[in-house]
């Protein structure tokens, strides 16, 4: 038995795990690009905070796009909600107000996250000290999930909390790909300048699949396989396909162990039969930026129908 | 400020003290840069797992560790053995006033506790006038904070009958010693303390409900994240394999209290509430509280829910009745209490104010509803500037205040840069009432960390301690 603001809990403490990383990810991927095309910097600066959803406050505060202000922003910022060091705080009062639910391993990973990055961010980041800022962050989410994974009971509250996994991973990653989109197009892309090649990686990059597509598509970027990798790739562990399949498989637990199916259930199927059926050409076919809108319309969708069925509130 | 004090460990006149004289041996063996280094990794393990409290006001330190000193309170077997027995006592004494004044007050018709102090008294709820708990029960968890002055003299200094706090404390103080020095409990026979918590459910437990059926449902009740003892009801919930539920958590359905799960609602038993009274229902008490169940009240009076400590429990630990509790102990078990009271003067009686007044600055003045060391003036270490204010608030409303001797708490050792160095103790054991009364061998030092000071309280720079009831 699990109270229905235990299981927000847990579902809004992996949320924000997953935020925090991915934030690190994003300014990475940024990071990157400003390095190796410093012309058009500002604008990959611009695509970052778009894909992280930060765009409309950080002109609030900001004229220009530099690095060290994109990066102080979305790592340490808290006064933007989905910087690094807001989400590991949520994360951890989340983690606070369900500790009885977690072990005591997941919990002293989640604190000792907190408490760490919270001394190294307390002050500015020194641009050099930016890489290694940055693994650190990878770490301390990696050691949560080692925990995590290592030690958690595969029972209720293991599957509120993959609910709030993958529906902040689909969600990032299809953020990322509808940001680029034109990118990606077949019109621009049959050009192959060295331009899009270096935005194709940091695509890639920004999901930390840079290395593993070569490994599934050898050497060259084809904008249609970066497609196919981040949408339909079943053991691609950050694309839309493998987080509906998992978000299908735990909500199937909840249903069998509960006895009750609702109107969750039958929007992750659907979304996980859609991505099933279809082919990386249709997809283009039908128009990649209405697809990608389309899917974050039903992943949101889906988390709020996940909140309501099990009485989040 | 320097009391003549009794020390436990070592006192002046007689040397070393047979409760200490094996830890003693240990002691000397040590080298002391290794004891240093341990009570780091004491501060370690504290924040790593989180074992924290918040200071309401301080916005950056928002959550700060009680300081963990790593010399053990060794009280013997003995000792322990006449401590337990004059707790029992006036644990039962609260449990029959409590009963009394909800229901036939035979106390104030004979006079011996004025019917004025109860009247007019806020912790006195006129809501629970004829309600019978279940099982008869109202103080379900009590602390008595007990202070020591010489070999022989213990004296209760307070009644803790609402929801008294610390027992995570004594719990984590004596894990974090086991983790610590393995060897010492292997040298000496230290009595356990490590089943409170099933103790205490199983207490909880054995006061359901009559109509219950089956197993009861029991949880634990917090104001939430951000109270300052969070980490204690989550502690205890998870201890016990209890759910911790919150005000939002619940409310009425069908005659019983319930809790919103994933599948919807579920009948709750027995509620170990650590909310105050007035925030419990807010139908019936404080209307703003968000932190309550509204509605809750009613089911308990129609017996289907047990709360813990019931409400209303809170006339027995007023600082104002304290100064009756011989009088109550007398009363209702037929014999002289067995624990002494400190002598305390009720600045409502004018004889009373006039000697405190004169006196102000040897006696310690106490706020009659204060509760964490706070709005109290201890006399000897104040300025006279701070005494004229002090008698000013008191002349204004003396009913709101009693006086004490200034005592001279007993001290015990603490691990400090330069060595051993005594500082004043007080101990708070934990008893659980049910069908039977249970006292976990041991209970919470607290210890005044700054040289001299007499206060304890955590939120005032208090520290704690593991407290060692011997097995002999």
């Amino acid at each position: 038995m699990l109270l229905g603001r235990t299981a927000n809990g847990l579902y809004w403490m992996n949320r924000y795990i997953e935020r925090a990383e991915n934030m690190a990810r994003l300014v990475d991927a940024g990071l990157r690009m400003a390095l190796t095309r410093t012309q058009s910097a500002s604008e990959e600066w611009n695509s970052v905070l778009l894909s992280a959803g930060s765009d409309v406050a950080f002109k609030q505060k900001y004229q220009d796009y530099t690095a060290a202000d994109v990066a102080d922003f979305l790592l340490r910022d808290t006064s933007n909600p989905s910087s690094t060091m807001s989400s590991i705080e949520t994360a951890r009062n989340n983690a606070r107000m369900v500790r009885t639910a977690l072990t005591r391993e997941t919990w002293e990973s989640i604190n000792e996250a907190w408490m760490s990055l919270k001394r190294m961010l307390a002050r500015p980041i020194d641009e050099r000290d930016l890489p290694s800022v940055l693994d650190a962050i990878k770490r301390e989410t990696a050691l949560i999930r080692g925990s995590f994974y290592g030690t958690m009971l595969r029972n209720e509250i293991f599957d509120f909390s993959q609910l709030g996994t993958y529906v902040e991973r689909a969600d990032n990653t299809a953020r990322i790909l509808d940001v680029k989109y034109y990118v990606l197009l077949p019109s621009i892309s049959w050009v192959g300048s060295t331009l899009d090649n270096y935005q194709w990686e940091s695509i890639l990059r920004s999901v930390s699949a840079h290395r593993s597509y070569r490994w599934v598509y050898d050497a060259d970027y084809k904008p249609t396989n970066i497609a196919d990798y981040l949408i339909l790739n079943v053991r691609m562990p950050r694309s839309l396909t493998f987080c509906y399949r998992f978000l299908s498989e735990h909500l199937k637990f909840l249903s069998d162990d509960y006895g009750e199916r609702h109107a969750c259930h039958a929007t992750a199927e659907k979304t996980q039969a859609m991505l099933r059926a279809g082919s990386i050409k249709d997809i283009f076919d039908a128009g990649l930026h209405e697809f990608l809108a389309g899917f974050i319309r039903d992943n949101t969708r889906l988390g709020d129908e996940i909140a309501q069925d099990y009485k989040f509130y | 400020m320097r009391l003549a004090a009794f020390d436990e460990m070592l006192p002046e006149v007689s040397g070393l003290r047979r409760p200490y004289s094996a830890y003693d041996r240990w002691l000397k063996e040590q080298d002391p840069a290794r004891l240093t280094e341990k009570m780091q990794d004491a501060e370690r393990v504290f924040r790593k797992t989180g074992i924290t409290f918040a200071v309401y006001g301080e916005q950056e330190a928002s959550e700060r560790l009680i300081p963990f000193d790593i010399v053990p309170r060794i009280i013997s077997g003995n000792e322990w053995r006449r401590l337990t027995q004059g707790i029992e006592q006036r644990v039962q004494a609260l449990n029959a006033f409590l009963d009394d004044i909800y229901h036939r007050q035979e106390i104030l018709r004979a006079g011996r506790v004025p019917r004025d102090l109860i009247a007019k008294n806020e912790a006195f709820l006129p809501e629970m006038i004829g309600v019978r708990p279940p099982a008869g029960v109202y103080t379900h968890i009590i602390g008595v904070d007990i202070v020591r002055i010489s070999e022989d003299e213990f004296y209760v200094l307070e009644d803790n009958a609402r929801t008294p706090s610390g027992v995570s404390y004594m719990l984590e103080n004596r894990e974090t010693m086991m983790q610590l020095f393995p060897e010492l409990f292997q040298k000496i026979k230290v009595r356990p303390v490590e089943n409170y918590p099933q103790l205490l459910r199983q207490s909880l437990a054995a006061v359901r409900p009559q109509s219950t059926k089956g197993a009861p449902t029991i949880a634990v009740l917090t104001p939430g994240s951000f109270n300052s003892a969070y980490f204690e009801h989550a502690f205890l919930a998870d201890q016990m394999g209890v759910q911790l539920v919150e005000g939002q958590d619940l409310r009425v359905v069908d005659g019983h209290v319930a809790m919103r799960t994933t599948e919807g609602y579920k009948q709750i038993d027995v509620l170990y509430r650590r909310v105050d009274d007035s925030f419990l229902d807010p139908l019936t008490f404080r209307p703003d509280s968000a932190l309550g169940i509204p509605g809750i009240m009613d089911v308990y009076r129609a017996g289907n829910i047990t709360i813990a400590n019931a409400p209303g429990t809170g006339i027995a630990d007023d600082k104002a009745i304290y100064s009756y509790m011989p009088e109550i102990v007398e009363f209702y078990t037929g014999r002289k209490a067995i624990l002494g009271n400190i002598p305390t003067w009720r600045c409502s009686e004018p004889d009373s104010l006039k000697y405190v007044l004169e006196h102000i600055h040897e006696l310690v003045i106490k706020e009659v509803h204060g509760s964490g060391g706070y709005g109290m003036l201890v006399g000897p270490a104040a300025t006279k500037k701070e005494c004229e204010a002090f008698a000013k608030k008191l002349a204004a409303k003396p009913s709101n205040y009693i006086a004490q001797p200034t005592l001279a708490l007993s001290t015990c050792p603490i691990l400090t840069d330069k060595g051993l160095a005594p500082r004043h103790v007080d101990l708070r054991p934990y008893v659980l009432v049910s069908d039977r009364i249970q006292i976990v061998p041991g209970g919470l030092t607290r210890v005044a960390l700054k040289e001299g000071s007499l206060v304890v309280n955590s939120s005032q720079g208090g520290g704690t301690k593991d407290t060692w009831v011997l097995d002999d």
